[in-house]
């Protein structure tokens, strides 16, 4: 391309696309400024990994929960409320059974199912209960999200997308005070600490090792303390510290959201059913003409989907520790800027969408006061629905 | 079945067609009714009576004005806002700052209340048209993500430390961030009448609230309670205000371009109406409209917090509009009623007059015994009664999509069309040529 070419779609870009330009200007800004910070020491660079992490450990989580909101919104046409609370009643499910088969023996049942008694689950102590939980999870939103169907959605299968839209913040008001009227309003601790995968500067050494929950690196005498310690050639200022870590807990979450968005992604590529899915996203009378069972094809996405959403709401407690009956109702909107992000119905983009998010939520902090970083992923979000409201893999419908 | 339990609302509604008036006083009477007795059951006097049918009229009158705001967007021209809870906090914290005294903390501007209200309602209005110049553009569902995304964006940053002290041009203005901002209350527009130094709390009584306070206190109805009712005078007046605007709106010739927009915009646009404008109009009347109910009734302590304008409030006054029904000014007002007094005020109140006692505490406990159960639910009724509005909600979408009165929805036509004898759809027909009316459209 020469370069009065490339002058010549610059200047449509901007004749076009005014705001596309000035998100991109602020974008480059904020790049410009990160490196200043890096480079002139402000922002510590461990600090900066840790914040980077942790949002991209959080955004994938958002993301597993976005296939399934992308899913039912590209196939059924409706922006579903209730998604939020699906991922309430999944975590709440799945910890519930988790609470059971792990503490059985310690607590009566009750107690126990309604998380009144912590048995002090990690996965570090417990990993088969949390695996059971885990099943459980998806398990239970599989059933809430079949009967919710058949209940509420099949008979308005012909109303517009909006009555769906409402009858779902109706379905998202019942599912969220049951759960209050059966555990609660109480924020509930869930977990215990778990070890720590951490990066470590020993008195100036670099290495690598495994901290455990009750290890505090300013009282450790030295690296022979640490588990599955690999001493690195790097120099560090003469401190002692953990300069990036991640909990088992994360990395349990950010194992098993990757290994479900491929698994997902192997579905919808490699079999019928994901055939079939695309299809009805792209145009659901031509596949019903075609020979597509379509109402079947509407309860896997249900089963698929929900399944996904229990398990995102599991993993994420798992990962913060504590719930509440309307914790799944506040990410929904995380959810759906990841998935709006991504461009509705991608599989793909719900998962970069959710890490943006995530990283977003996370990393603004250094910009703005604690307070408004959420604010900063919900602007990113009115932002796409303006600009590029396909979302940044616009065009693939379930793919 | 459902033609059954479709039959008994119909019903109703036939008895009452065509008389507003006794529709809605006939409405909120047997809340009286209901109410009355429960409060007969658990044994209040008279001043206990009264303030209870006070509580809920205020609830019902401060849901019917948001409501009615609301209808003319989602009901009249079908735009599908659901940040009602951030224009709303946009007003009261407005019109907070604006009034507040210089030497509170926060800091305000100690301005008279009118022009603090008017204040409230322009900067309402203002975040409204901001918000609806690059979003009225978009897909219903699209517009309804990023109205709500909006609103709670705007109540985090009513939050946050940025907002808590600023000072701008040399004067130090604040919305108090998390502990919230103290500001003269509504109510202060009213007690006037009563007191003679109606911001101090404890002032003398004038000769008029003498008077009224002694005849009060004769039946045995304290000052707190006359004062509460002063205050749901002037709820009450405002409410009616804003039906009479809407009704106004809905008649008038830029109304029924509000309709045919909602029935069908590429017919009224394609008839030369600048529909783009019609729709940002309407957005800032309606979120100024948000914004002097939310100062009004969300307001009426003269304190809030940004907890107050959570999502969830808007979700209810949608819910309102839609067991009201969209598009109907009466059916707004009743589903206010309904909604506030009936579902949300009601339960709660038999749940904290009725309910403790030997409640079980836990949902485990409360499996020993149907008994227990029972008690368990009256004791967490709060939490029921949203499992039951939504329930309701659902039950309307599938059955009743159209609301209580929703039949009324008005056509975008000036004349009835079905009288024509032709051309059953309103959308249709919305933008024919006028007679009267149209000139005077935009």
């Amino acid at each position: 391309m020469g370069v009065a070419e490339q002058l010549s779609v610059g200047r449509k870009l901007v004749a076009e696309r005014p705001g596309a330009l000035v998100v991109g200007l602020v974008g480059v800004l904020l790049l410009v400024d990160l490196v200043r910070k890096l480079t002139t020491g402000a922002l510590p660079s461990p600090r900066f990994a840790s914040l980077l992490l942790d949002g991209l450990v959080i955004g994938l989580a958002y993301g597993l929960a976005g296939i399934g909101l992308s899913m039912t919104y590209s196939i059924l046409n409706f922006a579903n409320f209730a998604h939020g609370d699906t991922v309430t009643v999944g975590a709440f499910a799945g910890w519930s059974v988790a609470y059971v088969v792990g503490g059985l023996g310690t607590a009566g049942f009750g107690s126990l199912f309604l998380l009144s008694s912590d048995p002090g689950l990690s996965v570090a102590n417990a990993p088969l209960v949390v695996l059971v939980g885990v099943v459980a999870a998806g398990v239970g939103t599989v059933v809430l999200s079949l009967a919710l169907d058949r209940i509420v959605y099949r008979p308005m299968r012909d109303a517009g997308g909006i009555s769906l839209l409402i009858a779902s913040i109706g379905v998202a008001l019942a599912l969220r005070y049951l759960v209050a009227f059966v555990y609660g309003v109480g924020v509930k601790g869930i977990t215990a600490a778990s070890p720590k995968l951490a990066l470590l500067s020993l008195d100036g050494a670099v290495g690598m090792g495994v901290l455990g929950p009750d290890q505090r690196v300013g009282e450790l005498a030295g690296p022979s303390e640490v588990a599955y310690y690999v001493g690195l050639p790097f120099a560090n200022r003469n401190v002692t510290e953990v300069l990036v870590g991640l909990t088992f807990h994360q990395i349990a979450l950010a194992l098993a959201a990757g290994g479900l968005m491929l698994g997902i992604h192997l579905l919808l590529q490699r079999t019928k059913l994901g055939k079939a899915m695309r299809a009805m996203a792209d145009n659901k009378a031509l596949a019903r003409v075609t020979g597509i069972p379509t109402e079947r094809i509407i309860r896997m996405t249900w089963v698929i989907g929900g399944g996904l959403t229990g398990v995102a709401g599991f993993l994420i407690v798992l990962e913060r520790g504590t719930m509440s009956f309307s914790f799944g109702w506040i990410l929904l909107l995380f959810i759906f800027a990841a998935v709006i992000l991504g461009g509705i119905g991608s599989v793909y983009g719900a998962m970069v969408g959710g890490v943006v998010i995530g990283v977003v939520d996370s990393v603004s902090i250094i910009w703005l006061p604690s307070s408004l970083t959420t604010a900063a992923a919900f602007a990113i979000l009115i932002v796409v629905l303006l600009l590029k409201p396909d979302g940044i893999f616009g065009g693939v419908t379930t793919a | 079945m459902s033609d059954d339990v479709r039959g008994v609302p119909d019903r109703v509604v036939d008895l009452f067609e065509g008389n507003d008036p006794l529709l809605i006083v006939g409405t909120m009477l047997g809340i009286y009714v209901l109410l009355t007795a429960a409060a007969v059951a658990v044994g209040f006097d008279l001043n206990g009576i009264v303030n209870t049918l006070r509580a809920a009229t205020v609830f019902a009158a401060g849901y019917g004005m948001l409501v009615l705001a609301l209808n003319l967007h989602w009901g009249y021209t079908g735009l599908f806002n659901i940040g009602v809870a951030g224009f709303m906090a946009v007003g009261t914290y407005v019109t907070a700052m604006l009034s507040a005294a210089p030497s509170s903390s926060p800091p305000g501007l100690g301005l008279p209340l009118p022009v603090a209200i008017l204040g409230g309602m322009a900067a309402a209005a203002i975040v409204g048209l901001l918000t609806a110049l690059p979003a009225l553009r978009l897909r219903a569902d699209y517009l309804a993500i990023v109205t709500v995304a909006l609103s709670e964006m705007i109540r985090l940053f009513v939050k946050s430390r940025i907002a808590q002290e600023f000072t701008v041009a040399g004067v130090t203005l604040g919305t108090g961030g998390g502990r919230g901002i103290n500001y003269p209350s509504p109510q202060t527009i009213v007690t006037g009448l009563l007191v003679k130094e109606p911001r101090s709390p404890g002032s003398e009584p004038t000769a008029f609230g003498e008077a009224v306070f002694g005849a009060a206190e004769s039946v045995g109805i304290s000052e707190s309670v006359v004062s509460g009712l002063f205050y749901l005078v002037l709820l009450l007046v405002f409410t009616g205000a804003f039906y009479w605007l809407l009704v106004r709106i809905a008649n008038s010739p830029f109304g029924r371009v509000l309709k045919a927009i909602r029935e069908d915009e590429l017919v009224a646009s394609s008839l030369g109406k600048d529909t783009r404008l019609f729709k940002l109009k309407v957005f800032a009347v309606g979120c100024a409209l948000m914004g002097l109910g939310g100062y009004l009734w969300i307001g009426r302590s003269g304190y809030v917090n940004d907890l107050s304008f959570r999502p969830n409030i808007t979700f209810f006054v949608f819910i309102a509009l839609i067991i009201g029904g969209a598009g109907s000014n009466t059916g707004s007002i009743l589903g206010g009623m309904v909604f506030s007094a009936l579902l949300f005020y009601f339960p709660q109140f038999v749940s904290q007059n009725l309910g403790g006692g030997s409640a079980p505490d836990s949902f485990a406990a409360a499996l020993g015994s149907a008994g227990d159960l029972f008690a368990y639910a009256v004791a967490n009724v709060s939490s029921l009664r949203f499992v039951a509005i939504g329930i309701l909600l659902v039950y309307l979408m599938q059955n009743r999509p159209e609301g209580i009165l929703g039949h009324r929805k008005e056509d975008a036509a000036s004349v009835d069309l079905l009288e024509r004898g032709s051309g059953r759809r309103p959308a249709a027909d919305g933008g024919r040529p006028p007679d009267s009316g149209g000139e005077s459209d935009e």
